[in-house]
């Protein structure tokens, strides 16, 4: 009997991770020549030189930390010392204000294209222009008109995010199928609950589709915006530790930036599947 | 002779050429008239412009020139008044069975509470037996649940008139008879002025009243009204034991295979006053074959059941 796939895959899944960890394990552990120098100077040096160790942290170094991490990760010790739960934190909020405006921005202008013609052959060059702009250029005059790093920050998200909600939901909207509309005309619907009871459900899946490419974007946005802005944020922390030379923190935060994005995606996931119709 | 309720005046439609060369008329200076409560249906080939005069009624549609008149009131557009039953069903797929028939319950009474406008959409569920499937998705019914579904929401908001544009064409012929069968039994029960459109003679000598042929496109025009001269409470099972079956059923059939051909080549055979001659083909009652011809209507006036020889008004 074989068993199930997901059980299989789980396997796999497993046994890559295991191979992964040991190849990592081997990669770091390796010890170089150590040198016998005066103890003051010796401390100077670091371990790479006095005990042959890699410069690369290790597994078991990486977990510790993380371990480390868990026990406190809210705590607050002043500017450049906050727990990486309390950083995530930041981004998150960051990532959701910006998003959200975002999204309120792109469901009614993109009903408006989607449903006029005229409105979408007007915005058309517009959009055609600002969509492929690197959302970090926006940064310094976003600096100067705002004069406000944090506030700058949202609006980098701001502006990444709105441009596939945008597009997705003028997408749906102008597709809605014409005999939708067309019960919605003999029922003698009004256009807010044509809008609201017929075309927003038709086009939700497109839309959700839109959003959660948005949330991606924004996830991978923040970390860079925040390396600039500096303060607060999992890109901050990054680039403090990078500054630091801990490579170990910029690790377990590299892996935290991941399982949060993921965390995102799979919410947004959830959401398509509820709007989700089958024809 | 009651008078007309539904009446379309010198309808043309043009339609703007791919092209981009000149436009095409799909049809001209149609005339046609229902009386209320009757059961009219247009039979014609595809491309005849047959779905166009249904979505003019329906008021998706406008014509290029002429006019429709229902209820004493020009069309202008989509009412309540007038249900469509589409095609394709057209149901929401986000939505149950219940959810499309309270959607359109709820908009013909945007003042009832949840409860009532539940009440009454389950009493038309039931009306096409699928109370027992309300909760169902779209996508879990087959097809022809599915257009019961779209019935039932047509029927729900209660109409004055009923537009059906070939309901059953996608249906498998069991499907379909059952279907016929629950139309004849609503229509006897609330009669309400029917429209349909249908390929299918058998399905127009069931249901209508009177059957309008239109002849080929470009330029169609509706040549003959067709009364029918079968019994008021035919079956679909007896249907064809009637004498007047066969001089009815050939009548049609010539018509579409032949003469709507012909007469789309013919404009001039056009009658003169554009109104279509009305025929009552039955069994043979004098010299004249199968079909005998009543004179051409006078504009605005109904079929005087005066019996005359020839097929079609300008011969």
């Amino acid at each position: 009997m074989r068993a199930p796939l997901a059980l299989r895959a789980a396997i796999i899944s497993l046994l890559l991770f295991v191979g992964l960890i040991v190849v990592w394990h081997i990669g770091t552990k390796q010890t170089g020549p150590t040198l016998k120098m005066d103890p003051e100077y010796a401390k100077l040096m670091g371990s790479t030189v006095t005990q042959g160790k890699s410069a690369m942290p290790g597994p078991g170094d990486v977990g510790a930390k993380i371990w480390q991490h868990l026990q406190d990760p809210f705590y607050d010790r002043g500017t450049n010392d906050k727990g990486i739960g309390i950083q995530l934190v930041y981004s998150i909020a960051r990532v959701l204000t910006g998003y959200l405006l975002a999204l309120a921005a792109a469901l009614p202008i993109g009903f408006l294209i989607g449903m006029s013609p005229l409105m979408a052959r007007a915005l058309d060059p517009f959009i055609q222009i600002l969509k492929p702009i690197s959302p970090l250029a926006w940064m310094p005059l976003a600096l100067y008109t705002i004069k406000d790093s944090s506030i700058s920050a949202i609006f980098v998200i701001f502006i990444c995010s709105v441009w596939p909600m945008l597009l997705n939901t003028a997408f749906g909207v102008a597709t809605v199928r014409r005999e939708w509309l067309n019960v919605a005309k003999t029922l003698e619907m009004r256009p807010v609950r044509t809008a609201l009871r017929v075309i927003l459900p038709a086009a939700a899946p497109t839309i959700l589709t839109g959003m959660r490419i948005s949330i991606g974007i924004a996830w991978l946005v923040i970390v860079a915006a925040e390396m600039l802005v500096g303060g607060t944020g999992i890109g901050y922390f990054v680039w403090n530790e990078w500054n630091n030379l801990s490579i170990t923190n910029v690790m377990v935060a590299i892996l935290c930036i991941g399982l949060v994005g993921m965390l995102l995606d799979q919410l947004m996931a959830r959401l398509q599947r509820v709007v989700a119709y089958a024809d | 002779m009651s008078t007309a309720f539904i009446s379309a005046q010198r309808l043309s439609r043009r339609f703007p050429q791919a092209s981009g060369a000149g436009e095409l008329t799909v049809f001209e200076d149609v005339c046609f008239s229902v009386a209320e409560g009757e059961f009219a249906c247009l039979v014609g080939h595809s491309g005849c412009g047959k779905s166009t005069i249904l979505n003019i009624l329906a008021g998706l549609d406008q014509p290029t020139a002429g006019h429709v008149i229902a209820a004493g009131k020009h069309i202008e557009g989509p009412s309540l008044d007038r249900a469509v039953i589409f095609q394709g069903h057209a149901l929401m797929p986000w939505l149950s069975a219940l959810g499309n028939v309270e959607l359109a319950v709820s908009s013909r009474h945007p003042s009832w509470a949840r409860r009532r406008v539940r009440e009454h959409a389950m009493k038309f569920l039931a009306l096409v037996h699928l109370d027992g499937s309300a909760m169902k998705k779209p996508a879990q019914l087959s097809g022809g649940m599915k257009q019961r579904v779209g019935i039932a929401r047509a029927l729900a908001i209660e109409p004055r008139m009923l537009l059906m544009d070939e309901p059953f064409c996608a249906l498998d012929a069991l499907t379909r008879g059952a279907l016929q069968d629950e139309i004849v039994a609503i229509h006897k029960a609330t009669k309400p002025t029917a429209f349909m459109i249908t390929h299918d003679i058998d399905e127009a000598l069931l249901l209508a009243d009177k059957i309008l042929l239109m002849t080929n496109g470009p330029r169609a025009w509706i040549a003959e009204v067709i009364e029918n001269t079968l019994p008021a409470n035919r079956t679909r099972i007896e249907l064809h034991k009637h004498p007047n079956y066969y001089p009815l059923r050939n009548h049609l059939m010539d018509f579409l295979v032949a003469r709507s051909r012909e007469l789309a080549a013919h404009p001039e055979m056009r009658c003169k006053d554009l109104h279509p001659a009305v025929v009552r083909p039955a069994v043979a009652t004098s010299t004249s074959q199968a079909a005998a011809a009543v004179a051409p209507q006078q504009p605005g006036q109904a079929s005087n059941g005066q019996i005359a020889s020839g097929h079609i008004c300008a011969v």
